[in-house]
């Protein structure tokens, strides 16, 4: 090997500094006691995480966030699920074609998404409205519940399910007691995936939303026209414990199943 | 109806509802920005329907649009070699790494998890007048000043790559890891050194998977708005926000959409190409 991987070694310490640091900072600076979102730092303090507790737009702001993070994520799943069994259990004409016009709205860029679904709702005289801030979410968010359950599905094997089926089960009946808790884990964590890119998504609802609604993404970039204030960096802890604690979590619970299921 | 067409409507059946969403949110409404911008704004600000091809005109031949096309398209490029260079190495290092490839691949996902914007607003904190940097270099006395490094297209490169790096690595990752390790120790015993086999077997084998990494790089850079309004300066403008500024600021819808698929055919042809030659069924492994 000679001095090569070491090398390899330093430089992907290197690359996940890269990654860290910023986000290490962020969370160092929710802690500052000054009045300053930035250094020096003038001591410890819980102050911002309070006041941020007290802001009512933010809180607002989160509300706005879950709700459609969860109403994304309810929708994008269920057609995402049934999406992939129909491309996976059966022989679909064109499924090639069929998959990669499902996941087009990963590579046309948001932006033109955005406007192009605009335009198209006004046209039909629908204003800008929390349905069209779903819509567009569900829309981006569908590619990435398709990919995640179609890979799980595909290394289910069929038979288990033609068994339950031979035994005189109904295909609803197979689909929710054999089907449904062998690809549970996939089905989670297509409905992290989703609810995460929803909760985190600012492209979009930037030209989706409807005047005086705002996610959380949508009012921390309205509060940085001002600066950086010690309270965006506490939101931004917040969140980064939300959006890595919830996917860890899900991790954690995906792979406990995955355990039980393959045993 | 018989067994065999029951059996058939089926999948059809179940997919519908993922189908009917995608062509009736993204391809009939791409249909109508092709419509739209053929229309004309007229001066009351109301849309004046019929086939005019002023915006095209305006949208193709005015050195501002095309300066800022080619600007993007540049910082995208540069987005993309970075990603490349920074992730490959560290791909590599996971996919034949003794320890625990998942968790040294989910500790480098995480920062994918984190907020884009609280991502993208974070190197604030690093490289501003009162940031990290400007505080440690003073303190240990090399400079006097603070520099200033925020707000150039630099740090809206940097910006990115923060944003995109993952993407590059998970891609080049999922290629190395389906290597059969075996080949790279044929080619040893044949005689190669650890950097032939390497350069022979290996990094050809892993193409595919940068190249997915690449494209998904490129175009995810150059759709964004967000990291040169909060990381750029006044003239670091990409495509992205001169759509922006039509659509929302100028409510000039038709020019907006001209300019929309300006950037989708730009983005559209090398997405094209790349399936040529690879196929989405490349992009999809890495992405899921």
């Amino acid at each position: 090997m000679g001095w090569g991987w070491p090398l390899i070694r330093l430089w992907t310490v290197l690359v996940y500094g890269f990654m860290f640091l910023p986000v290490a900072v962020v969370v160092l600076l929710s802690f500052n006691a000054s009045q300053f979102g930035s250094f020096p730092m003038t001591g410890f303090s819980f102050r911002w995480f309070v006041e941020l507790a007290q802001n009512d737009a933010i809180m607002r702001a989160f509300r706005t966030s879950i709700v459609l993070g969860l109403l994304t994520a309810l929708i994008s799943t269920t057609l995402g699920v049934l999406a992939s069994l129909a491309l996976v259990r059966y022989r679909v004409p064109g499924a090639n074609a069929i998959s990669t016009l499902l996941i087009a709205p990963i590579l046309v860029p948001e932006v033109v998404l955005a406007v192009a679904l605009l335009l198209f709702l006004n046209f039909l005289g629908l204003h800008k409205s929390f349905a069209l801030l779903l819509f567009g979410h569900v829309i981006f968010t569908l590619p990435f519940v398709i990919l995640v359950v179609q890979a799980r599905l595909i290394a289910i094997r069929r038979d288990v399910e033609e068994a339950a089926m031979s035994l005189g089960a109904s295909p609803v009946q197979t689909f929710f007691q054999i089907t449904l808790p062998l690809m549970l884990p996939a089905v989670l964590a297509g409905a992290l995936f989703a609810f995460t890119i929803s909760f985190d998504d600012i492209t979009g609802t930037l030209f989706w939303k409807p005047g005086g609604v705002e996610t959380v993404p949508t009012q921390i970039f309205a509060m940085l026209r001002n600066s950086i204030s010690p309270e965006i960096n506490a939101l931004g802890t917040v969140m980064i414990v939300m959006t890595v604690g919830l996917p860890l979590l899900g991790a954690a619970i995906a792979r406990q199943l995955a355990r039980k299921s393959g045993s | 109806m018989s067994v065999e067409a029951r059996e058939a409507r089926q999948p059809w059946i179940l997919l519908s509802p993922a189908l009917g969403a995608v062509i009736l949110l993204l391809f009939v409404p791409l249909l109508f920005i092709v419509v739209y911008s053929f229309w004309l704004r007229t001066a009351t600000g109301a849309d004046q329907i019929g086939f005019y091809l002023d915006n095209w005109h305006e949208a193709l031949t005015d050195r501002f649009y095309r300066d800022i096309l080619f600007s993007t398209l540049r910082i995208a490029a540069i987005t993309t070699v970075v990603c490349a260079l920074m992730g490959y190495p560290a791909a590599y290092f996971i996919a034949r790494s003794s320890g625990n490839k998942v968790i040294l691949l989910l500790l480098l996902m995480l920062p994918f998890w984190i907020s884009y914007i609280i991502r993208t607003m974070s190197w604030i904190n690093i490289l501003g007048v009162s940031g990290a940097f400007n505080t440690f270099l003073m303190s240990i006395g090399v400079i006097g000043e603070p520099l200033n490094m925020l707000y150039n297209e630099t740090t809206v490169i940097l910006g990115l790559v923060h944003f995109l790096l993952p993407f590059m690595v998970l891609n080049v990752f999922v290629s190395l890891d389906g290597i059969d390790t075996n080949l790279e120790d044929a080619a040893n015993s044949l005689g190669a050194t650890r950097w032939q086999a390497f350069l022979q077997v290996t990094l050809p084998l892993s193409l595919p998977g940068l190249a997915a990494g690449g494209l998904l790089c490129f175009v995810l850079g150059a759709g964004t708005y967000i990291t040169p309004l909060v990381l750029g300066g006044p003239t670091d403008a990409m495509f992205a926000n001169l759509v922006f500024e039509a659509i929302i600021t100028q409510l000039n819808w038709p020019l907006g959409s001209a300019l929309s698929l300006m950037l989708l055919f730009v983005l559209g042809v090398l997405v094209m190409i790349y399936n040529r030659y690879l196929g989405m069924a490349q992009l999809m492994k890495g992405l899921g």
